[in-house]
Parts: C-alpha cells; sequence; structure tokens
C-alpha cells in the first residue's frame, strides 16, 4: 500500500472536542503526524480584561470542564499573592478537598475514555458508573457536578458540615476498594495489556527534553508534582506519594494515574479527618494593587500555569493561562512515532487532552494556497470594521461623535 | 411454490430477519445488563431498521454507484441462502446434496467480501482502511474456521449436513469430541461477525464506521440487517454440526430447541464480547495463527485418533 494521508479531526469519533491530527499512513503503520490546533479558540483571556477580578473567577473556571476548580484555584491564588491576603486554614483545607475530589473524577474519567479508545467498552461503563458516587459528593458540597464555584478570592464561598466530611469519608472506602479492583483488571487482563503496552513510547530523556507535565511525564518517571515541590493550598500539611513509573508508554500512564486515585483517597480522609475551626474566607478588596503574580497548581492532567498582571483597578490588565494540555501536545507527535493508526486514538487520549483549555488562537490556512497566518488583535479588529463597511454599515461617524462627548465629559 | 414460500418466507429471507432481530435484541439488551446498562427494550432492533429504511440515502459523489448499491442487497442474499442448506429443526435442510457444508461456508464468506467491495467502492478513506482490515481479518479467522467446523464431519465421514445429523443421532456421544472445535468456531464467528475483540475493521475511535463510514438510509439497513441474519446462520451453523441432538422430536418442539440453541451461541457471543479490549490487526492475526489453527489441527487429530481407534 502506499502512503495514505488520514485525518484524525477536527471531527473524528476517538477526539472529544475539535482538533486536527494529520497522520500520513504506510501501510497500517504512522509515517508521521502533523497537528493543527485553534479549532476551539474562545478568546477567555481577553474577555478576562474587560471584567472585574471576581468576574474572571467564574470566567476561568470555565475554561476546562473537567479541571474547573484548578483554573479558579490558580486565578484566585494569583490575585490573593497581588492582593496580600492571608486565606484562613479552614479554607485552604475546603479547596484541596474539591482539588482533591476533583482529581478522583478525572482520573476515573480519562480511565473509562482510554478503555473506550482501545475498544473496552465494559471497562468504561463500569469506571463511569463508579465516577458517579464522587459526582455525587461534589454536587453536595458544592451544588454543582462540574463547575463548582466553590472558590472566592480570599477563600471559598461554602463551609463543609460535618455529616458531608462523613459522607467522604464514606465515599473514599467504596472508591477504594472499586479502585482496587481495577488496577487489578489493568494488571490482568491480557488484551488491555497488549494494547498499552509499548505503545505511545516517550523515554525520560524525551519528556524532560518536551517539557511533558503531570502524569504523562510521571509515566516517564519524571519526579515532578507541584504539590509536592512548590507546596500551595493546604498540601504542605499532608503526608503523599508522588507515583512515578518507568514503562514510559501508556499502560505506564494508567498505572500513574489508578495508584495516584489511592494516594488522592488518603489526601481526602486527612483532609476530612483534620479540618480546622475557623472562618472560611476573608473579605477582599475591590480593586487590587498593581503588581505581576505567577501561580502553580498541580491539575490532574498536570501542572496549570496562571500568571496575572494588574494596574490597582478592579480589572486585570493581562491573564494568561498555560493549560497542561499544551506542554503535553509536545510529546504527542513524538509520542507517534513507530505506532500503528489503530494506537493513534490511545496515544492522543493518554495525555488527557482537553484542546479547548488549550487553544489561544486561531491560525488561519488558506485552502487554496496553504498560506498559514495568524490574525493579530489590531487587524481583526480593521477586518471587522472594514467588513462592516462593505455591508453599509459604517460606525466611524457615531465614533467620533462617542469620542466628542466623551472628552466633554472628563474635561 | 412451497420451494418459493420457503425461500422467501420460512425458513426462508423473512423468518431470518426476524429471527436476526431477535438475536440482535438479546446481544444487545445481554451487553449492557453485563455493563450495567439497562439496554434497549425488546422492539429498539426493528425500530432501528425501519428508522433507516426511512431516512434519506446519500452515496458519495466519487463512489461507483453499482457497487455501491448493489452489495447490501447481495451481502443479505448471500447471507440468506447459506440458511437453505443448514438443517434447523429437522435432520433435513430445505435443499440438500452431498457437499453442501462446503458451499454453506463459502456463502457465508461473501457478506465479508461485499462489505470489502462496498467500502472500497464508497472511496472514503476511513471505508478504504475498514475494507482491507476487512480482508486481512477474512484471511485469518477463515481457515480455523473452515477446519474447526469440518472435524465434525471427518468424524462422520460425510460432506453432508443430514448425514451428519444421522451420524450423531446414531452415535450421539462422539458429540464430546468436538468441543475444541466449537470454541474455535464461536471464536471465528466472532471474527466473522466483526465482534468485540474482533471488531477491528469498524473500529469506531480510529475508522469511524470502517466499510460503512459512507453508507446511510436503506443500504446501511440492508447492511446491518445481513450481520443480523449471518448471526442466526452461523450460530445455526454451530448449532446444526457442534450441537446435531433433538432433531428427531416432534415439529413444535425441535423448533423450541433450535431457538434454544441459537440463543445459547448468541449468548456466548455476547459474553465473549463483554470481556475483552479490541485488538489491533496484527494482534488479531498473530492470535489467530498462532493460536487458533493450531487448536483447530489439534481437533483434526483427536477426530482423526477417534475415528481410527472407535470406528473402525
Amino acid at each position: 500500500m502506499s502512503k495514505v494521508t488520514i485525518p484524525i479531526g477536527p471531527q473524528h469519533p476517538a477526539l472529544k472536542e475539535p482538533e486536527s491530527f494529520i497522520l500520513t499512513l504506510n501501510g497500517e503503520k504512522i509515517y508521521k503526524m502533523d497537528m493543527r490546533l485553534g479549532y476551539n479558540h474562545r478568546g477567555i483571556e481577553k474577555a478576562c480584561e474587560e471584567r472585574t477580578y471576581i468576574q474572571s473567577m467564574y470566567l476561568l473556571e470555565r475554561v476546562c470542564g473537567i479541571c474547573s476548580h484548578s483554573h479558579s484555584t490558580a486565578f484566585v491564588q494569583a490575585v490573593e499573592e497581588l492582593a496580600g491576603l492571608q486565606v484562613p486554614k479552614r479554607g485552604l483545607y475546603i479547596r484541596t478537598l474539591i482539588a482533591e475530589l476533583e482529581r478522583i473524577h478525572s482520573h476515573l474519567l480519562w480511565l473509562g475514555v482510554a478503555a473506550h479508545e482501545v475498544g473496552f467498552d465494559t471497562l468504561l461503563m463500569y469506571v463511569w458508573r463508579d465516577r458517579e458516587i464522587v459526582m455525587d459528593l461534589l454536587s453536595e458540597i458544592s451544588g454543582s457536578r462540574v463547575n463548582y464555584a466553590m472558590n472566592t478570592i480570599g477563600g471559598v464561598r461554602r463551609d463543609v458540615t460535618p455529616e458531608q466530611t462523613r459522607r467522604v469519608l464514606k465515599a473514599m472506602d467504596a472508591l477504594e476498594e472499586r479502585t482496587k479492583y481495577y488496577i487489578q483488571v489493568a494488571a490482568e487482563e491480557t488484551t488491555l495489556i497488549s494494547r498499552l503496552s509499548n505503545v505511545g513510547y516517550l523515554s525520560h530523556e524525551d519528556a524532560l527534553r518536551l517539557g511533558a507535565v503531570g502524569p504523562t511525564a510521571r509515566a516517564s518517571g519524571v519526579d515532578q508534582d507541584t504539590r509536592r515541590d512548590d507546596p500551595y493550598a493546604a498540601y504542605g500539611d499532608f503526608s503523599f506519594k508522588v507515583i512515578t513509573d518507568r514503562h514510559n508508554d501508556v499502560y505506564g500512564r494508567v498505572i500513574v494515574r489508578t495508584l495516584e486515585l489511592m494516594e488522592t483517597y488518603g489526601i481526602c480522609r486527612q483532609v476530612c479527618k483534620n479540618l480546622p475551626d475557623g472562618p472560611i474566607a476573608v473579605k477582599a478588596p475591590r480593586k487590587i494593587p498593581s503588581g505581576e503574580a505567577l501561580s502553580r497548581y498541580e491539575a490532574p492532567r498536570g501542572e496549570d500555569v496562571h500568571y496575572v498582571k494588574s494596574n490597582g483597578t478592579d480589572k486585570p490588565e493581562r491573564v494568561k493561562v498555560r493549560a497542561p494540555t499544551l506542554a503535553n501536545l509536545q510529546a504527542v507527535s513524538k509520542m507517534m512515532e513507530k505506532n500503528r493508526l489503530a494506537d493513534a486514538p490511545i496515544i492522543i487520549a493518554a495525555i488527557d487532552p482537553c484542546f479547548s483549555c488549550t487553544d489561544r488562537a486561531i491560525e488561519i490556512r488558506n485552502p487554496q494556497d496553504g498560506v498559514r497566518d495568524v490574525m493579530t488583535w489590531e487587524r481583526m479588529q480593521k477586518r471587522g470594521v472594514e467588513w462592516y463597511r462593505r455591508q453599509g454599515i459604517d460606525f466611524a461617524g457615531a465614533n467620533k461623535r462617542l469620542e466628542k462627548r466623551m472628552e466633554k465629559l472628563t474635561r | 411454490m412451497t420451494a418459493l414460500i420457503g425461500i422467501l418466507v420460512f425458513p426462508g429471507v423473512f423468518f431470518l430477519s426476524l429471527f436476526g432481530l431477535v438475536c440482535e435484541f438479546v446481544d444487545r439488551k445481554l451487553h449492557a445488563r453485563l455493563q450495567h446498562r439497562v439496554g434497549p427494550p425488546w422492539f429498539q432492533p426493528l425500530a432501528d431498521f425501519i428508522k433507516l429504511v426511512s431516512k434519506e440515502t446519500i452515496i458519495p459523489e466519487e463512489a461507483d454507484r453499482t457497487m455501491f448499491r448493489l452489495m447490501p442487497a447481495l451481502a443479505v442474499a448471500a447471507a440468506a441462502a447459506a440458511a437453505l442448506y443448514i438443517p434447523m429443526w429437522s435432520a433435513k435442510a430445505l435443499f440438500s446434496f452431498s457437499g453442501d457444508v462446503i458451499v454453506v461456508i463459502y456463502l457465508l464468506t461473501i457478506p465479508t467480501l461485499t462489505f470489502f467491495l462496498g467500502g472500497w467502492s464508497s472511496t472514503s478513506l476511513y471505508a478504504m482502511i475498514g475494507s482491507v482490515r476487512c480482508l486481512t481479518q477474512l484471511f485469518a479467522y477463515e481457515v480455523p474456521l473452515f477446519m474447526g467446523v469440518l472435524a465434525p464431519f471427518m468424524l462422520a465421514s460425510t460432506w453432508n449436513f443430514s448425514e451428519l445429523a444421522e451420524f450423531y443421532r446414531a452415535h450421539p456421544g462422539y458429540m464430546i469430541f468436538n468441543v475444541i472445535g466449537f470454541a474455535v468456531s464461536l471464536v471465528a464467528l466472532m471474527g466473522k461477525l466483526e465482534k468485540v475483540p474482533f471488531d477491528i475493521p469498524e473500529a469506531e475511535t480510529e475508522i469511524v464506521a470502517g466499510s460503512f463510514t459512507e453508507y446511510s438510509g436503506r443500504y446501511l439497513a440492508l447492511f446491518r440487517m445481513a450481520v443480523d441474519i449471518e448471526m442466526v446462520v452461523g450460530a445455526s451453523l454451530l448449532a446444526a454440526v457442534f450441537l446435531p441432538f433433538g432433531l428427531g422430536l416432534p415439529a413444535g418442539v425441535a423448533f423450541a430447541l433450535y431457538v434454544i440453541k441459537v440463543l445459547f451461541v448468541v449468548v456466548l457471543l455476547s459474553i465473549l464480547r463483554t470481556l475483552f479490549a479490541r485488538l489491533r490487526i496484527d494482534q488479531m492475526v498473530d492470535f489467530c495463527w498462532k493460536y487458533l489453527a493450531p487448536a483447530s489441527l489439534v481437533q483434526l487429530l483427536i477426530n482423526l485418533a477417534v475415528k481410527g481407534a472407535l470406528l473402525s
């Protein structure tokens, strides 16, 4: 068979979000992969500049549907640093609890998706059934299954009752038992092992060189975890192991995530047992003093970085989000080498991709000549103005009148 | 006239389609329950069929229109024709001649070839890759299936279904020697029906729907019906070859027994497909030649030995 180019995406059953992976095949073997991002650009960073800090927090929570708490916490931490706020201990503990519950639900979701990508739908159904336990917990504590809206600048919005901590402890026992079963399945089920072993190989050196983060890096033996290396929230108070593995392949990533779940249950237990008394939040000023802050957070998918620049008003000057998927995507084309078409979906899925969190720009490609181009804000504005002018709508006069009126008002 | 009714209504195309839908329901419901899901209501396969038939049919511009439209009908015809030579609830099939088992196995190969040709002539990339996988898989499971199914015939020294039934009615104990052949044929049948772990030609996370990617409307409905009929015929073949008991009973009882036998095979298929992850095509070919084909050879050796020791 000669070389065939097959598109995986932008629309493809293996992908939950639009993103384009163009595979060149030699028979069933992958010869090379070309990746195109930018199908999900939503302009969230720019939109934050138009909103107050509180509004931006709610907007950033919607960067991702799975790690929503991660993004809002990362942002809130940066703002608290700028404002010099000391979050009360109880608030930090509750933040940590939600973060870890989110990690459980994210890892279980991933395990199901991974099983589905290799055609093991039974495991998918089982895992997602058990995931409901933690989803119920989250909705009981926060009132919502996906976007928890627990954070506020200076603490958290809702308190956790003793009844709720009891339920969390009970659920951890149930989940621990189920996870042990899945670890056993992953260790014993031959078709699953044969589909995952030696697939998507990423060596220790390549993981470091390409800057992989989170479970993807830890499965290549990179011993890094922001929770331990740069403790935030209440992680400094708890003991837990950072799971690493030297399989370097998709199977290793399954092992890292399932074992990480076991550690997470331990952290949740420690939070619930040692929950300190006191207030859950301090009052935050509306205007944040000018400055810059960088906040690191270990999201379920890897390290999430938020950068906030303030200018002394109630709106941020610049917000930058580096989602973990962006760091891991570089490694995907390395992992694709020497694999087969059948492995492509699981290799992409193995980094637990979240493309809408990642996309920060739209790349325009002319279908005729294939020329690629990125549009700047000014060009887009100009293009918009011209487009409307061609339609017979011209705001130039109205703009001038508005400017004049504004001048008068400010004078 | 009776022959015509036999071909078209009972036990021909109409009965097979209906029974195929029942089997699909049993398969889907059981699969769902094993996965801790609710599963479809009993009329779902029929509702799906009616829905597909009433939907718009889109044929890709690039496709070979004649081949594209011919293949679904051919698939149904071939699968249904195979049923005419398999004895279902009596020792005698509707048509019978010496060597009919070979014809049945070859007729059962035709649907797979139509999947290949239909996918190939729809010129979609996904369909073409699916089609090539279809054929690759065919070469892997076909030989074990042949040897597995033919082993009991060898024991009975015949190439005819009716004579096979007569032989096992006379010596029911010999059925027990064919257990390995039954297991091999069951696994090979899963490959033929493209069920997990052998659903490689239609692996949805890789190549969308494989050969059927471009099919829609009534042509897709026909293809799906062909798969259902293939399931019934395949299960009937296994029942006739490996479970040839109770064929002399009164018509009603024998028919009920036949239904139970077929459903037993369907249940086995559906339990097996719940248990595994999808293999890769290279792993599938490896598995078939490394384990399945040797196992069927062992079955042939056992039968030769039994024949030499007990029947001479």
